[in-house]
């Protein structure tokens, strides 16, 4: 804003500022700005770039895989073996190839975070929003649900509902999803107080705007940013809890492998001892995928935070 | 801009000003009072006395300034005319309808039209994922305004009514500079042709040169559309420059209301000369400067002030009534209304 006239008239030609040359080009919008700003930082490229390699390979593992996990049930001439060009991350105890099995487990950890994260994602959003928006009583209600929710052990709270129903995986997302759903309610929540007092709200409201377009033009826009990367961040954390519950063997049930019941059925010492590439690949999948999902949620929040231009 | 050219530029409703000077807007005992909550069943435990007494009125074509240290009310006093909040007592007079408890409906379809704001903070009164187009553009959408065409003129022109270019309507918020938001800001409080429009501390957040320039458009706006104004206004010098009816607010009780001159020549209420003292004046050879006033201790807390007048804590005559009895808001000479018990 320099060399701006002292008194000027407000027939005179405008201030300086978008006519640079520089800036005549392109109008850049928001996201253009958090996208530059996120493909800048080098490590949530990197962690993208590794995700979308896992996630890749999780959809194709029909065409990729030497195994078909459904098929092969025993192969008892190669128990144990190590990794080899055969079978790059060795064969369990049942002689199944892991390299396969990870890939397919993959597949049914990823979906579990994924749909579980959007599930909790969607919950907390109208959950928040109605406490954000309305106030007062709902407002008191739904926090103190929040509340309780939030002080009981999630672990256990798991282990006990599914201790009730059969596990499965279309449960497993269920019960993930409504547990997961209290701190985006939280965040939409204060979001909303935050954005309701907002000057350009109040200006849409002064203009005659009925409540539920300011919601949806004004409000709900505004909070994506914060919502998308908390959502981000907890499908590394749901993919952790996911292995943990089909490691006590609540989760994805063998046949079926998952991540976590990988590692759960190479628990014994003498495989431990013996057989180093069973329990490593599945850990070692667990510890990239989240570690790179960290990375990008990082990465999002950074690239979101207006005060990181 | 010169009287014959005033003239043909006016609309009709312009031309109307000039000839009859008749009140848009009287505010009577206005009151806005927030309940503190606390606990599960959020009950009420005491009340934040933001704005507790605040009377006023406007002629068409006029400028209140609303003047006040920080906390007074008087940007609540703004919001509830404009009723983003609803006034807990007391009136709300637009053009010979009280509108104070108007529902949100009713509210949409007569007054949201005739009554704009503008806001603080150029930062945050855009939505930053909104093109300046889109955001002059749903006014024009909201009330069902002239047709497509028409309407991109209008975005375009509004643009150059207040100094932008009318290229600028597909860029964002964040391109501009605090001074040039502002105009934008005033641009939309103009989209739909108000009347009256309350300007709260429309240029606090500004450099003290861009201020010149956007007080000099608001009064170029005001002659062009025979707007009224109220301007709500922390600094006496700024008021002083565009109003020609200045209220003074402390602790949400209007103290002082007259014409511009009155009030600066004569202030009369202690806390009106105590504000003024505090204006820094060039020294000048020949000219007494205005002995200072330094008042003591804070402001009192608006969920309990003080009894009697709220003033009497700081003020520096305030005598044994002044605890007890709340002064009443009365005209001590023509246009020249004062609550306070030295002027009996």
């Amino acid at each position: 804003m320099q060399q701006e006239p002292v008194n000027m008239p407000s027939s005179t030609p405008p201030e300086p500022g978008p006519n640079d040359p520089k800036l005549k080009k392109k109008p850049d919008t928001l996201t253009k700005i958090i996208l530059t700003k996120f493909f800048r930082n080098k490590l949530a490229v990197a962690g993208g770039i590794v995700l979308f390699i896992i996630v890749t390979m999780a959809i194709f593992a029909p065409l990729i895989a030497p195994q078909n996990p459904g098929d092969v049930e025993m192969d008892l001439l190669n128990r144990l073996a190590p990794p080899s060009t055969e079978f790059i991350m060795g064969t369990d105890d049942f002689g199944r190839d892991i390299f396969s099995r990870v890939l397919y487990g993959a597949q049914v950890s990823l979906l579990v975070g994924f749909l579980a994260m959007l599930g909790g994602a969607i919950i907390g959003t109208v959950m928040g929003s109605l406490a954000g928006y309305f106030g007062g009583r709902v407002d008191a209600l739904i926090m103190r649900l929040v509340d309780i929710l939030i002080s009981f052990p999630n672990i256990f709270l798991l282990i006990l509902l599914i201790a009730f129903f059969s596990p499965s995986v279309g449960l497993l997302i269920v019960f993930l999803a409504s547990l997961g759903w209290m701190s985006t309610a939280r965040l939409v929540r204060g979001e909303f107080l935050s954005l309701r007092q907002r000057e350009y709200v109040l200006a849409a409201k002064t203009l005659g705007m009925k409540t539920n377009r300011i919601i949806f033009q004004h409000i709900l826009p505004n909070a994506l940013g914060p919502i998308i990367v908390a959502s981000t961040l907890s499908v590394g954390n749901l993919i952790i809890v996911e292995s943990v519950l089909s490691f006590l063997g609540l989760g994805v049930q063998p046949p079926t492998p998952s991540w976590g019941n990988m590692l759960q059925s190479a628990q014994n010492y003498t495989i431990m001892r013996d057989a180093w590439w069973y329990p490593v690949f599945p850990g070692l999948m667990i510890f990239i995928t989240v570690l790179s999902i960290n990375f990008v949620g990082d990465g999002l929040r950074d690239a979101f935070d207006p005060k990181m231009r | 801009m010169t009287p014959e050219m005033n003239t043909a530029v006016k609309s009709g409703r312009a031309q109307q000003e000039k000839t009859s000077s008749d009140v848009i807007l009287e505010v009577k005992d206005l009151k806005k009072h927030f309940p503190i909550k606390t606990g599960i069943l959020q009950r009420t435990t005491g009340v934040i006395k933001a704005v507790d007494g605040a009377h006023f009125s406007v002629k068409r074509g006029e400028t209140i300034g609303i003047v006040g240290e920080s906390g007074c009310g008087k940007s609540t006093t703004g919001r509830t005319i404009i009723r983003l909040y609803e006034p807990t007592e007391g009136k709300i007079i637009y053009k010979g309808n009280d509108i104070s408890h108007l529902k949100e409906k009713e509210m949409r379809s007569s007054i949201r039209r005739d009554i704009q704001m503008i806001f603080q903070d150029p930062f945050a009164s855009l939505n930053p994922r909104k093109t300046l187009g889109s955001i002059l553009y749903e006014p024009f959408k909201v009330h069902n305004l002239h047709s497509e065409k028409e309407r991109q003129e209008k975005i375009e022109s509004l643009l150059e009514i207040v100094g932008l270019d009318g290229s600028f309507k597909s860029r964002y918020p964040h391109e501009f500079s605090g001074g040039q938001r502002q105009r934008i800001g005033i641009a939309r409080a103009l989209t739909t042709q108000p009347e009256l429009i309350i300007a709260d501390e429309p240029v606090s957040a500004l450099d003290v040169s861009i201020q010149a320039q956007i007080i000099n458009l608001m009064e170029d706006l005001q002659e062009e559309f025979g707007l009224t104004y109220v301007f709500i206004s922390h600094d006496l010098s700024v008021v002083r420059h565009i109003a020609d009816t200045v209220g003074v607010m402390y602790l949400g009780n209007m103290m002082e209301l007259a014409p511009k001159e009155d009030l600066y020549r004569e202030p009369l209420h202690p806390y009106t000369r105590a504000l003024l003292s505090a204006v820094p004046v060039p020294r000048q050879k020949g000219v007494k400067t205005r002995e200072k006033v330094v008042l003591k201790g804070d402001l009192p807390s608006p969920s309990n002030p003080p009894s009697g007048c709220v003033f009497h804590t700081r003020c520096p005559e305030a005598m044994e009534e002044c605890k007890k009895v709340v002064p009443a808001f009365e005209e001590k000479k023509s246009g020249h209304y004062v609550a306070c018990h030295l002027y009996k």
